[in-house]
């Protein structure tokens, strides 16, 4: 069957099989961003935009996205290379596999945040936001020094 | 010292960290050819077994399968799986297939087709005929049993290990320095306990992964998620019967390893695939085949004795092992030995000193290298012992180890006799700050300010615990390193290094030590690594060896290239090498005068100078004749609910000595994370099996790890501190940082309820089972 969607602001077709999950064909359509590492839904490193909402593309059926709008982090480039440069002042990448799920859920979570009022940045609250955004390198620590630099780097 | 840095000693970026936060194609399964076929590995459903027939006929009928092969397809050569160095510590017990399966998960045959749907088809259409055998599970009861996992002749050790497989022994080690009956029976205090730990799953985030092709000179050319591509290439050549001169192994970045790349999983499968059809052939494990098929951290029983003064001075350790290496006896032996070799020497200066024990084939998954490789397990039993003596001394235990622990300057006759597999090496603690350490850490967690326990609430108890720990910088006299540098057109150098980034960022720290000793910027280095037909030797990123033993290199490789660049800039000038300076930029003679820039030096040795043009270039190797520990004392302050037996960390501090910290932001993060692999150790990981050897943790669902929601806060300084023999200074720092939580979370917990709990993790119902037992 052939989807379509827009990927990133560009209309796009995707060949899929009606049992294929949107994370397995997002990658075989070159977008390597969307990482895959669980499988069911628990780690967020295959989180995408879809609609502007983040979910986890490993665990809905690629069907799903027929007519959707879809964005990766290669599809927020400016808002993602500023966080990056928070991200990577602190080290907090490491291995960077679950950097790109990460830092989308984070650009969610600010937008959000955002739009609900928050002056301060609540780092409490942020954790709660992504405790489903997995990292086994960092200990969370240094993404959430950097989270609360770009943060405050937005108030300036 | 760090003030006299340029580069070194700054937190730079990770040269690799823009384009991978923003997800560009990196890793292995990113780069994998889209023709390639997909290779997927059927796998036994059972722990032990026998397989009677395979019938493939259906399989290999289905249009867009390849090939199907089994164990009577590949060449029956016993090998380990395990990356070590040359010959292996490791038994060669294990065959890419056999006709026996030893775990649930173990390979059985591997299909190869034109899509992942098609190869999952094939797998299902593969008769086999298996007979079960009586699966032996309990480590406990494995040595002598009358089950026998590796009845098989032609395995073998590659030198004495203590290798007696009829006894499901993979390996046995023994030492005794003094008497230690003697001097347990002199002392006026002995205790003795026995302690476990669990299996951990590593969870690196990307799943093992490989792909492999031809290239044009029909040489097998692998790319793979793996922490030693040199070891890699040569296990492979061995297991499939191959010259090394037909292989060539690229890594590309890694997900996270941890030691679970330190192993060959899934590069075997390719290139059987792709040797069989010559076509390229990529194969990225699931979530479940990692927890199921890969490795995990050893499971040990460890008995304890300790024997001290009343005045608190320890006369003697014993410490006896019992491992679980599960069905294949990868990194049996060293894993075991590190058990000791990195913790007893915290206390160097007792009368006696005994390790031993043995490492024992079971029908569970195999174990393998784990960030801490035994230490951790060792320092839980170590650690909680002494602050067992501490409480039978009535004495505080940060006191008790500042009075017996290891000092600046001193040595341990442990080292000398304890290396990894074989006799280590005598070596003086050159730069040891774990003194400051202790004591920063105390400062940082208020040990002396307030009770080490208190109720905050009624059932919740704060409490503190602390727990020391060392681990090494590679393996003396076993590990190496190499590095090779050129002067490019442009002024800039090529850095190629076999070391392998697994994610720590070594490329950049490696980058950022031949800056510095160079004296030109990082961005005039441009890094090259772990391409086995491209980058000189090096045994690969383990035994946190690669920013001392490869970071040697690169700096004995730049100051060489430095040598060189003057040596040309003098012949070009007939001036004597002496009175050559170069400061990065320009080179100028000893009174200041200007002779030429880097840029013009390299256009005119490369495009101008006719006969003489030449490429400059130097390459350096490095292997350490010590291995200098670093330290850190680990300070935890816990709230213990004793309604619920849940334990949450409300604090961890880590005061860390790892030498001069070459970029101090990557050493935070990995003490960050670390601390928090240790916490996830301590508190709910854990592997487990139903009664018939199936893993009932094989997902992230059923297997959990920390999230940002499960600690507070993780504090980490550095102590100031040099080591000589380091390059600027650096000793290591991966793992060290993982091994003190599991003991201080443990002391913690006994300074809260009395209860000490002698098995790792720490669980809700662990913790309540004790308090109960207190209360009756």
């Amino acid at each position: 069957m052939t989807l379509s969607c827009t990927i990133n602001n560009k209309a796009v077709r995707l060949e899929c099989s009606p049992g294929d999950v949107l994370a397995d064909v997002l990658r075989a359509a070159g977008y390597k961003e969307v990482k895959k590492a669980c499988g069911t839904g628990n780690c967020g490193l295959c989180t995408i935009l879809m609609d502007g909402l983040p979910v986890a593309s490993c665990s809905i059926f690629a069907a799903r996205a027929q007519g959707k709008t879809i964005t990766t982090i290669q599809g927020l480039k400016k808002e993602a290379t500023e966080l990056a440069a928070f991200i990577a002042a602190e080290g907090a990448e490491q291995c960077g596999y679950c950097s790109p799920g990460f830092a989308l859920m984070a650009l969610a979570m600010v937008k959000e945040f955002r739009a609900r009022g928050m002056q301060n940045f609540d780092e409490a609250e942020a954790r709660h936001y992504l405790a489903g955004n997995l990292c086994r390198c960092s200990g969370y620590q240094g993404q959430m020094r950097a989270l609360k630099n770009y943060w405050e780097s937005r108030n300036e | 010292m760090s003030k006299t840095f340029s580069v070194v000693s700054h937190s730079l970026p990770k040269i690799d960290a823009l384009s991978l936060i923003q997800g560009k194609p990196a890793y292995t399964d990113d780069l994998a050819p889209a023709d390639a076929l997909v290779v997927k590995l059927l796998r036994s459903p059972h722990a032990f077994a026998k397989i009677l027939s395979i019938d493939k006929s259906q399989a290999l009928a289905l249009e867009g399968v390849a090939c199907v092969l089994d164990w009577r397809d590949v060449p029956r050569i016993p090998y380990t799986r395990a990356g070590q160095g040359h010959p292996e510590p490791s038994p060669h017990d294990r065959f890419i297939l056999d006709r026996y399966v030893r775990f649930v998960g173990d390979e059985v045959a591997v299909v190869a087709a034109e899509s992942e749907a098609v190869a999952l088809k094939a797998l299902s259409l593969i008769k086999v005929e298996y007979e079960i055998l009586e699966p032996l599970l309990d480590f406990e009861a494995a040595v002598d049993n009358s089950l026998v996992i590796h009845p098989e002749p032609e395995i073998h050790d590659m030198f004495p290990i203590g290798f007696e497989p009829k006894r499901n022994i993979a390996a046995s080690y023994s030492m005794e320095l003094g008497d230690i009956e003697k001097e347990l029976a002199s002392s006026e205090i002995v205790l003795s306990r026995s302690y476990k730990t669990q299996s951990q799953a590593h969870v690196a985030m990307e799943p093992h992964a490989a792909f492999a092709y031809l290239d044009i000179h029909q040489r097998l050319v692998i790319y793979a998620s793996t922490q030693n591509p040199f070891h890699t290439r040569r296990l492979l050549g061995q297991a499939l019967g191959l010259p090394l001169s037909r292989i060539r192994v690229v890594k590309p970045r890694i997900g996270g390893g941890f030691g679970s790349k330190q192993q060959v999983h899934v590069e075997p499968f390719v290139s059987l695939v792709c040797l069989a059809t010559g076509r390229a052939a990529r194969c990225s494990l699931s979530r479940r085949e990692v927890f199921e098929a890969t490795f995990c951290r050893h499971q040990m029983r460890i008995d304890m004795r300790i024997g001290a003064a009343r005045n608190g001075k320890i006369n003697a350790i014993d410490m006896q092992v019992l491992s679980n290496t599960g069905a294949y006896g990868e990194h049996a032996l060293t894993v075991f030995m590190v058990g000791g070799s990195k913790t007893l020497p915290l206390y160097n200066k007792v009368k006696a000193v005994r390790f031993g024990g043995k490492v024992v084939y079971t029908n569970t998954r195999s174990a393998g290298a784990f960030r801490g490789y035994g230490a951790i397990q060792g320092n839980f039993a170590l650690e909680s012992m002494i602050d067992d003596l501490a409480s039978a001394l009535k004495m505080d235990p940060v006191q008790l180890r500042i009075l017996n622990m290891v000092k600046e300057g001193e040595s341990s006759e442990v080292y000398r006799v304890m290396g990894e597999g074989r006799e280590g090496v005598d070596m003086i603690f050159e730069s040891c700050k774990l003194d400051y350490c202790v004591a920063r850490g105390c400062e940082l967690i208020g040990w002396d300010k307030e009770p080490l326990a208190r109720e905050v609430a009624p059932g919740k108890i704060r409490a503190k615990g602390m727990a020391i720990a060392m681990q090494g910088s590679g393996i003396p006299l076993v590990d190496m390193g190499s590095a090779s540098m050129e002067l490019q057109d442009g002024g800039c150098f090529k850095l190629r290094i076999g070391a392998t980034d697994l994610g720590t960022g070594s490329d950049t720290i490696l980058a950022q030590i031949a800056a510095e000793a160079l004296g030109v910027p990082l961005s005039s280095i441009n890094v090259y690594a772990s391409d086995t037909d491209h980058t000189p030797f090096d045994v690969g990123a383990y035994a946190s060896s690669t920013t001392y033993v490869s970071g040697n290199a690169v700096l004995a490789a730049a100051k060489k290239m430095k040598a060189v660049l003057i040596s040309a800039v003098a012949q070009r000038h007939n001036v004597s090498i002496d009175d050559v300076r170069f400061d990065g930029v320009n080179f100028f003679m000893t009174n200041g005068r200007f002779i030429q820039d880097l840029n013009s030096l390299s256009l005119d040795t490369l495009y101008h100078d006719g006969e003489k043009m030449a490429t400059l270039n130097a390459t350096a190797s490095f292997s350490g004749q010590k291995s200098p520990p670093p330290y850190v004392a680990g300070f935890v302050e816990i709230e213990l609910d004793s309604e619920t037996g849940k334990i949450d960390v409300v604090r961890y501090v880590a005061v860390v000595d790892c030498g001069v910290a070459i970029n101090p932001a990557l050493a935070r993060i990995q003490v960050e994370g670390g601390v928090l692999q240790g916490i996830g150790m301590a508190l709910f990981e854990n592997v487990k099996y139903d009664a018939k050897g199936r893993l009932k943790t094989n997902s992230l669902r059923s297997y959990t790890i920390p999230s940002r929601k499960d600690i507070g806060a993780i504090v980490v300084e550095f102590a100031e501190s040099y080591e000589p023999s380091g390059p600027f200074g650096a000793k290591s720092v991966a793992e060290v940082s993982i091994d003190s939580p599991p003991a201080a979370i443990a002391n913690a917990i006994f300074n809260a309820a009395g209860i000490r709990l002698t098995e790792t993790p720490f669980t809700p119902e662990r913790v309540l089972k004790a308090l109960q037992e207190r209360k009756t």
